[in-house]
Parts: C-alpha cells; sequence; structure tokens
C-alpha cells in the first residue's frame, strides 16, 4: 500500500508538468491549428529566468516571480509577431511547425550561451520536512507544484468560459471564419494563445525547477511528453492534457514500479499508442471534430 | 603593367615580412601533439576543462623555455562529442599536422574509434576517457594508454569500503548512458567477490526529473546502501529524491560526483552522501607530504584563477595525458617509438593529478582503486574518510 502510493506520489509530480506542457500544447493548437514544438523551451525558460533573478540577482521572490513570466510572455509575444504571423497567411501548417522546431533550437542555443550547460536550481518555495502520508512521502514542493496546476487550469476555465476574450478564443477554435465575420481580431487571438501557452510553461518551469532541476536542453524532452499527454487526452482538450499528463505520469512511474525502471518510457509510450488504437481521437477528443481537422 | 608591378612588389614586401616574422619567433621547429577533446556537443562537460588545461599548459611550458630550448604545439580538434568527427580530426592531425602523439578523446566510444586509426599510423594516443577497453586487451593496444581511473577501480574502492562496514546488500539506481552501463556492468560483475548481493537493480534517463520510485523499491527490497551511477543532474536529483525519503540507509554515488557544483546544488541533501573521489578535488584536504599535493595545488589554483571555474577531475585527465608525453619529449625527442616505449616503462610512481600512476607493458593506464579516497559530504564540504 505504501510503495503504491509512493509510486502515485512520484508519478503525480512528473504528471503535473507534462500536463501543463499539454495544455500549452492545447491553447495553441485551438487558435491557429499548429503544433509548437518550442512549448518544451517555455518550460525551461521559466526555470531558468526564475534563478537569474532570484538567485543571479538577489530579486525578492515575488518580483522575480513577475519578471520571470513577463519574459516568458515576450518570448512568446516575439516568436509569434516574427515568425507565425507573416507565414499564418499563407496557410502552410507543416511550414509553421518546422519553424516552431527551429525557433526551439534558437531559444535552447541562446539560453545555452546565457547559463551554460550546467543544471541550476533555487530553494523550494516553503522550507520544511516533507509530508508522510500513510508512510509514503511527499515533499512541500510537490504539493506546490500539484496546487499550482491545478489553480492554472481553474484560471484558464474561468478564463475560456467567462470572459469575452476567452469566449472569442474559443470562438476561434470553432471556426476562424466566421470569428473573423463576428468582428474577432484573429490576429490578435493568435499572439494572445502564444502568450497564454509561454506563462503556462514557465509556470511549469518555475514550480518544478527545486524539485528536478533546470538545464537548458530540457525542453526537448518536456515536449514531446507534453506532446504525447495531449494526444493522449485529445488534442485540443484542455481537460484531455491534465488527464492525459496525469496518466502518461502515473504510467511511468507504476511501470518503474512494478515491472522495471529501465522500461518506464516504452511501457507509457506503448499503452499510449494502445489507448490511440481505440480511441483515436484520445480520451476526451470527439472522432467527429478529428475528421474536420486540417492537421 | 606599371600597376601590377607595384602590386607584386607589395606582395613580394608582405611575404617577406611574414617568413621573417615566423622565423623570428620560432627560432626552433616546435613540437607538435595533437589533442581531441569534445569542446561542443553532449559530452563538452569533459572537453571544454579538458582543452582549457591543454591551454593553459602549454602556455606555461613555453614561457618557461619550452621542451629541452624548442618550444610545444599542440593542435586541438574540437571532435563535437562525435566518433566520426573524432576519426577525421585525428586523420588530419596525422597526415596534415604530421604530430608526435595525440591527446584525448574525451569519450570512451570516441577513443575506440581512434585505436584502429593510431595502431595504424604507429603514433602513441593517451586518451582521456574511462572505459577499459580502450586499454585492454593490451596487447592489441600497443600504441594506447589512457589517464582516467577505470570505473571497476571506482567500484571496488566503494566494495572495499562497504565490506568494511559490514554491507552486504545494496542496491544500485544507473543513468541509460554509456557511463551508467559501464558503471552498472562492473556493480553487478564484481560484487560477488566481496561477498555483496545486489538486491535491486534500477535505471532512469538522463533527462528524468523524478527517481522516487525507483528509491523506493530499493528500500523496499531490503537494500542496506544505495549506490547511484550517473554524471550530470541525475546524481542531484537522486540525493535529494533520497534526502526526502529519508531512506535510513546511506547513498554511495560514482566518482562523477566530485563536483562543488553538486554540493551546492544539493544543499542539505547531501549531507551524508559518500563517493570514491580523486585526489583533484580534495586537494586541500592532503597531508602536506603526499606526493600529488603540490602539483594538485599548482594546478587547480592556476586553473582557477584563470577561467573562474573548478577544473574538475577531466581536466585533470587531460594534465596527465599531456604531462605524460611532455616528460617523454624531454627525455627522448621527437620520436614516435621512443615516446611510446618511455611512457610504457618509464612512467612510474608517477605522481599525476588522477593517482600515482605505475605504466607498464600490461598495463597501459596505471592506477587502481588506491588513486581514490573515500570522501563524504559534511558541512557542505568534502571529509576523506579513513
Amino acid at each position: 500500500m505504501t510503495l503504491l502510493l509512493q509510486f502515485l506520489f512520484s508519478g503525480l509530480t512528473t504528471g503535473t508538468v507534462y500536463a501543463l506542457v499539454g495544455i500549452g500544447f492545447n491553447i495553441v493548437y485551438n487558435s491557429t491549428s499548429i503544433i509548437n514544438l518550442a512549448q518544451g523551451e517555455f518550460v525551461v525558460i521559466g526555470g531558468l529566468m526564475m534563478w537569474f533573478f532570484l538567485e543571479g540577482m538577489q530579486l525578492p521572490f515575488a518580483v522575480s516571480l513577475s519578471l520571470t513570466l513577463l519574459t516568458a510572455a515576450v518570448v512568446g509575444l516575439l516568436m509569434e509577431r516574427l515568425t507565425i504571423k507573416p507565414l499564418l497567411k499563407k496557410g502552410d501548417l507543416l511550414l509553421m511547425i518546422m519553424v516552431t522546431i527551429a525557433i526551439s533550437i534558437l531559444i535552447r542555443g541562446i539560453l545555452m550561451f546565457k547559463f551554460g550547460k550546467d543544471p541550476y536550481t533555487y530553494p523550494p518555495f516553503t522550507e520544511g520536512e516533507p509530508i508522510n502520508f500513510y508512510g509514503a512521502v511527499i515533499t512541500q514542493q510537490t504539493l506546490w507544484v500539484i496546487g499550482i496546476t491545478a489553480l492554472c487550469i481553474v484560471l484558464l476555465y474561468l478564463f475560456f468560459n467567462k470572459t469575452m476574450t476567452g469566449r472569442a478564443m474559443r470562438a476561434c477554435s470553432l471556426d476562424v471564419k466566421a470569428a473573423r465575420l463576428m468582428g474577432i481580431n484573429v490576429s490578435n487571438i493568435v499572439m494572445l494563445s502564444f502568450i497564454i501557452s509561454a506563462i503556462i510553461g514557465a509556470i511549469g518551469g518555475i514550480a518544478i525547477t527545486p524539485i528536478s532541476l533546470m538545464e537548458y536542453d530540457k525542453g526537448a524532452m518536456l515536449s514531446v511528453k507534453g506532446f504525447c499527454a495531449a494526444i493522449m487526452g485529445g488534442l485540443g482538450r484542455s481537460r484531455g492534457a491534465v488527464a492525459g499528463g496525469f496518466t502518461l505520469g502515473i504510467l511511468e512511474s507504476l511501470t518503474a514500479g512494478y515491472i522495471h525502471s529501465g522500461f518506464k518510457d516504452a511501457v507509457a509510450l506503448l499503452i499510449m499508442l494502445f489507448i490511440l488504437f481505440v480511441k483515436p481521437a484520445g480520451i476526451f477528443g470527439k472522432a467527429e471534430i478529428v475528421r474536420l481537422r486540417k492537421f | 603593367m606599371k600597376v601590377m608591378g607595384k602590386f607584386f612588389l607589395i606582395f613580394l614586401i608582405l611575404l617577406a615580412t611574414t617568413t621573417l616574422i615566423s622565423t623570428n619567433s620560432y627560432s626552433k621547429e616546435p613540437y607538435k601533439i595533437g589533442a581531441i577533446f569534445s569542446v561542443t556537443g553532449p559530452a563538452s562537460f569533459l572537453g571544454e576543462p579538458e582543452k582549457n588545461t591543454v591551454l593553459m599548459l602549454v602556455e606555461q611550458i613555453n614561457k618557461a623555455g619550452g621542451i629541452n630550448g624548442r618550444p610545444l604545439e599542440v593542435i586541438i580538434e574540437d571532435s563535437k562529442s562525435d566518433e566520426t568527427q573524432a576519426v577525421l580530426a585525428a586523420k588530419k592531425l596525422l597526415e596534415k599536422d604530421k604530430v608526435l602523439a595525440i591527446i584525448g578523446p574525451s569519450t570512451t566510444g570516441e577513443s575506440m574509434a581512434l585505436v584502429p586509426i593510431m595502431t595504424q599510423a604507429q603514433t602513441p594516443l593517451i586518451s582521456a576517457a574511462a572505459g577499459a577497453n580502450i586499454t585492454q586487451p593490451v596487447k592489441e593496444r600497443y600504441w594506447i594508454f589512457k589517464t582516467a581511473q577505470y570505473d571497476t577501480s571506482a567500484v571496488e574502492a566503494i566494495y572495499n569500503y562497504m565490506k568494511k562496514q559490514g554491507i552486504k546488500k545494496v542496491g544500485i539506481i544507473t543513468i541509460t548512458t554509456g557511463f551508467g552501463d559501464a558503471g552498472r556492468k562492473a556493480l553487478i560483475e564484481m560484487a560477488p567477490k566481496f561477498g555483496i548481493s545486489i538486491v535491486a537493480d534500477e535505471r532512469y534517463g538522463p533527462k528524468d526529473t523524478d527517481m522516487t520510485t525507483q528509491l523506493t523499491k530499493i528500500k523496499a527490497a531490503g537494500a542496506q546502501a544505495v549506490i547511484n551511477w550517473s554524471v550530470g543532474p541525475g546524481q542531484v536529483i537522486v540525493t535529494k529524491n533520497w534526502h526526502a525519503l529519508k531512506m535510513g540507509i546511506p547513498l554511495y554515488q560514482s566518482h562523477g560526483w566530485g563536483s562543488k557544483k553538486n554540493l551546492e546544488l544539493a544543499g542539505k541533501a547531501a549531507e551524508g552522501v559518500i563517493a570514491p573521489l580523486g585526489r583533484l578535488v580534495v586537494w586541500d584536504k592532503l597531508p602536506d607530504k603526499h606526493p600529488q599535493k603540490a602539483l594538485l595545488k599548482k594546478y587547480v589554483t592556476d586553473y582557477e584563477a584563470r577561467y573562474k571555474s573548478e577544473p574538475g577531475t577531466f581536466g585533470g585527465h587531460a594534465y596527465d595525458a599531456l604531462m605524460m608525453v611532455v616528460e617523454a619529449l624531454k627525455n627522448v625527442g621527437p620520436d614516435k617509438k621512443k615516446i611510446r616505449d618511455y611512457i610504457e616503462t618509464k612512467i612510474k610512481k608517477w605522481p599525476g593529478t588522477g593517482g600515482i600512476f605505475n605504466m607498464s607493458p600490461t598495463d597501459h593506464c596505471g592506477l587502481d582503486a588506491s588513486a581514490f579516497e573515500m570522501v563524504i559530504v559534511k558541512n557542505g564540504d568534502w571529509e576523506i574518510l579513513k
């Protein structure tokens, strides 16, 4: 029982990050139908910039946090304005996805130049002993990560359902042309989606760095896993990304625990393939929507 | 035509001055040595301190008058952590630069790729990588040497210490890279010799973020100690997880643990972690009469003053490789075969950064478990265990 609990906690920790990256994929996907493969890089930017402001420049926590999120937002904004916007008119989705790969390599290069190849970390948000829960141990930072992820999900839900801008973004994801006819500025919505996904990624990075350290090239792995989470839950469904992220994280942890840690990536991905065979639209995806997709 | 003539004249003058300059600065032909390091790419954490070390040493040697009055020139090539690039670099160094010996490469894979080329070119190679296959079987490695300690020596040092502590059951957790694979193999193969049984054999990927699951399993399997074998962020994450789980059994790390950076990153979680480390990282804790102390002090302080970072064990491997060749050149002159013979037979009780080398026709590494000290982390610093 204790073992199972511990494996579940471990899976939750990794799963939250996958979920946050997956949500970022979905937000951009919904407004543009492209997969932003630089999503993992936003997580790295979050972790490393937080270190830079907090430890490097010795700024207070709240200031560092705001500056980090601002940096991520600016990167997201520049990325969209400089590369995606000019290409969006041509409508070549594959080309735009290639561009996001190029940008991920560029960001990685800049981060390596600035921070070098060493991993970085800073103290957890609250100091204190790990919490013992029926014999299984959970660190306080893990609780922070889970709490912050939950908060992000709630805020995003409110934003997309209760605010005008959020509804406009949803309208774009349903039908760009109709949205434009309704007077929605689609170009601004696309920009906003990049900014939000950058901030979501950075929040993930800020929260997990005290647990897992952060180095310049961690983004690629996170992009792959986050993408899996998004696909598994049904691409475009934020609820799906959360479910997918947790499922993937827990599957990995259970495989490592009960089968062998050497197989954990393989088994988790095999199960993902299996889910997609049975339900190609993902756990929460609808087959009808998938048929209408361009990509 | 007049213009052409003028240009020709200027060209001649330029040519004359450049040849003058070059003949002036090198009154004698320099000794040429090649170096191949993974300066960029995934193994750059090895190649960078190695390159820096060589640049610094060459400057120091030439400032002190070179070798027997001849300047030393080391041509450094970047292998980009890639075996093909390493082979190309070696061919260039051998054919174009006509070097007397090559030091490096930084990784085991690249070193193995160079074995046939160096053997064919009959030129000594002093590798800075650790893999045992680089110098074994020694009969087929006539021209090949290495300065990094064997992984098996590090394992031997750990098991020796565990035997003294009465530890009989261990759980191992290794990273899925070449370093982790080699360590895992050595840990499993050597355990029975020390009466140790491995009760759990766990693994993790180089970019994994949480190893709690693996450690929980190790504890549940009834291990009396955990051994982690990795370099990079993984060893810090394992340390943090080990601390958070309050496992109640000691954590041992590999010889890759020896960087102050790890202590910074792991913070108080690192307290009590034990590892076999080369004396380079604990030089200031050695007794004054230890044969390695003086050279380690000079190397580490010079390096830190110049590059504002620690050289690490890896920079030391390049130091040893270069200094062996330099000493051979000093004694036998620019002859490839004689350099090789000198290193094989005359490098005895030779203090380097990695340990006290004893090369022989049957051992082209010359280091054993005595190259390591068992070191524990106490109050954020290293402390040598007796």
